[in-house]
């Protein structure tokens, strides 16, 4: 079963990053970041905590405001260095879905509420048309009979599925995920692991922050590895995760894979 | 002074009294307490500015207010204004002090209960497309509520109490009947008993209201 919500065909580069930098205080956290991302293709940004991946993904949605630097989803491109204003950052917004570590659901909307906020108060679509789309979204999640609860009725796996499907609910034309997995119990992690690969499978365009390696190995078109705010090393994930040719990639990778 | 004659004064009293209760007492505290709420949540939102210029009034506001004597507040609005060419009368000077009173004090709950919604929160919103007057409205405020109404809840029953403070500026509520009607008689007692009594039933109806109110917020979050 494919997406309800589907996405964009396949044209070139969806995203394109370029010379990205954000500092915090003294803190030089991206140091001219460049990505490209082709459309319909999974991208995973992994690096050591601090590295500088979740304020890449953050600053694609304008959640932080990089220092400088152009961000081009689609047709939508945002120059940071000559300032981003409410309506710049609007369109930016809309553009993508954005899936959150922590899930951040609205607690005190029904599972239904949450994915239909959107679409209803912000698009001001039609309630029916939103209603009925965003029940099938819940279907692609596996949360249909889940719509009338609240989200603290709800196990991590399922909170986080609800936040893929209020995420897919606005219609984006590419897919955010922050550390999707970092915050569940080990046995919940498969069943929203898997929820991403059949997005992937969809032809979802997706930039993911994980440490999850088998997702990375099994699902990314391109691993990115950053550390200290650059951009260190990407290329396919055999490339990066098998072969790759950075002394600070193989550390870390050996760190990830070898933790004791 | 014979029980007989004490009953029948609280008979007497007890309709004049509940017109006290019902055309000022309650009429001044609804009023006041709702403008007093909208205006604490614009105190609360120039407070959370990172604008200095608009933080620093809204600070020194909720300074002035809760630094002054509420009787003295009244006075001014009642009994100064007049001499700079500004009178009002008392039932809307009333209604101004208690107002202003209200939201002093009620911006500093509001406030903390913004504070108190994670800013994960603002996020998402942000996130489905919202902008920061939709995000307040949609997903902060109804959230802060539950944090606010145990401590509006205690600022509403000390206004029900305070607007007894009222009957120092003429305005006809439930003090100054039973003040009219003790002059002639010299029943203090008995009739600013009945008085309070009046005072007791109203904040033991909001106090259950509370109760209700945040059983109804409670249904979203895990017991």
């Amino acid at each position: 079963m494919t997406t309800p919500v589907t996405p964009p065909v396949p044209n070139g580069d969806l995203l394109t990053v370029v010379g990205l930098q954000k500092s915090f205080g003294a803190n030089h956290v991206l140091r001219g970041i460049d990505l490209s991302v082709p459309t319909g293709s999974v991208t995973v940004l992994i690096g050591p905590s601090g590295s500088g991946k979740t304020t890449v993904l953050r600053s694609l949605n304008a959640l932080e405001i990089p220092d400088a630097g152009v961000v081009r989803i689609g047709d939508v491109e945002v120059d940071f260095a000559a300032g981003a204003d409410k309506r710049a950052r609007a369109r930016l917004r809309a553009c993508s879905g954005m899936v959150f570590q922590g899930h951040n659901l609205f607690p005190h909307l029904t599972v239904l509420g949450n994915v239909t906020e959107g679409p209803r108060v912000v698009q001001k679509r039609p309630a029916e048309e939103v209603r009925a789309e965003a029940l099938t979204l819940l279907d692609r999640v596996g949360l249909a009979d889940k719509a009338d609860q609240y989200p603290f009725e709800l196990s991590g796996g399922q909170q986080q599925r609800v936040g893929i499907a209020r995420a897919l609910a606005i219609r984006p034309q590419l897919m955010l995920f922050d550390e999707p997995t970092s915050a569940l119990d080990p046995e919940l992690v498969g069943e929203v692991l898997s929820v991403m690969k059949d997005l992937a499978a969809d032809g979802w365009t997706m930039v993911v922050v994980t440490h999850e390696m088998r997702f990375a190995r099994q699902v990314a078109d391109q691993v990115v590895f950053l550390d200290g705010g650059v951009v260190v090393e990407h290329g396919a994930p055999a490339d990066v995760l098998d072969t790759p040719t950075q002394d600070r990639t193989r550390r870390f990778l050996h760190r990830i894979i070898d933790p004791i | 002074m014979d029980s007989g004659s004490t009953t029948e004064l609280i008979r007497e009293s007890l309709v004049p009294l509940l017109w006290g209760l019902l055309k000022g007492t309650i009429p001044l505290t609804l009023i006041s307490f709702v403008l007093g709420l909208l205006l604490a949540l614009l105190i609360a939102l120039m407070r959370l500015s990172p604008i200095a210029l608009v933080a620093a009034p809204a600070r020194f506001y909720v300074s002035v207010i809760r630094g002054t004597p509420l009787l003295v507040q009244l006075f001014i609005i009642y009994y100064g204004l007049p001499s700079i060419g500004a009178t009002i009368d008392p039932f809307p000077s009333a209604c101004l002090a208690f107002t202003l009173n209200v939201g002093g004090y009620a911006s500093e709950v509001v406030r903390a209960a913004i504070l108190s919604v994670p800013r994960g929160q603002w996020e998402a919103a942000y996130t489905v497309g919202m902008s920061y007057p939709t995000a307040l409205r949609r997903i902060v405020l109804p959230q802060a509520m539950r944090v606010a109404v145990p401590p509006l809840s205690n600022t509403l029953i000390s206004l029900v109490k305070d607007t007894s403070l009222a009957s120092t500026i003429q305005v006809t509520e439930v003090l100054r009947k039973a003040q009219e009607l003790a002059a002639p008689t010299y029943e203090f007692f008995t009739l600013y008993a009945v008085a309070a009594a009046y005072y007791w039933v109203i904040c033991l109806a909001l106090s259950f209201s509370q109760a209700r109110l945040e059983t109804r917020l409670d249904r979203y979050v895990a017991s």
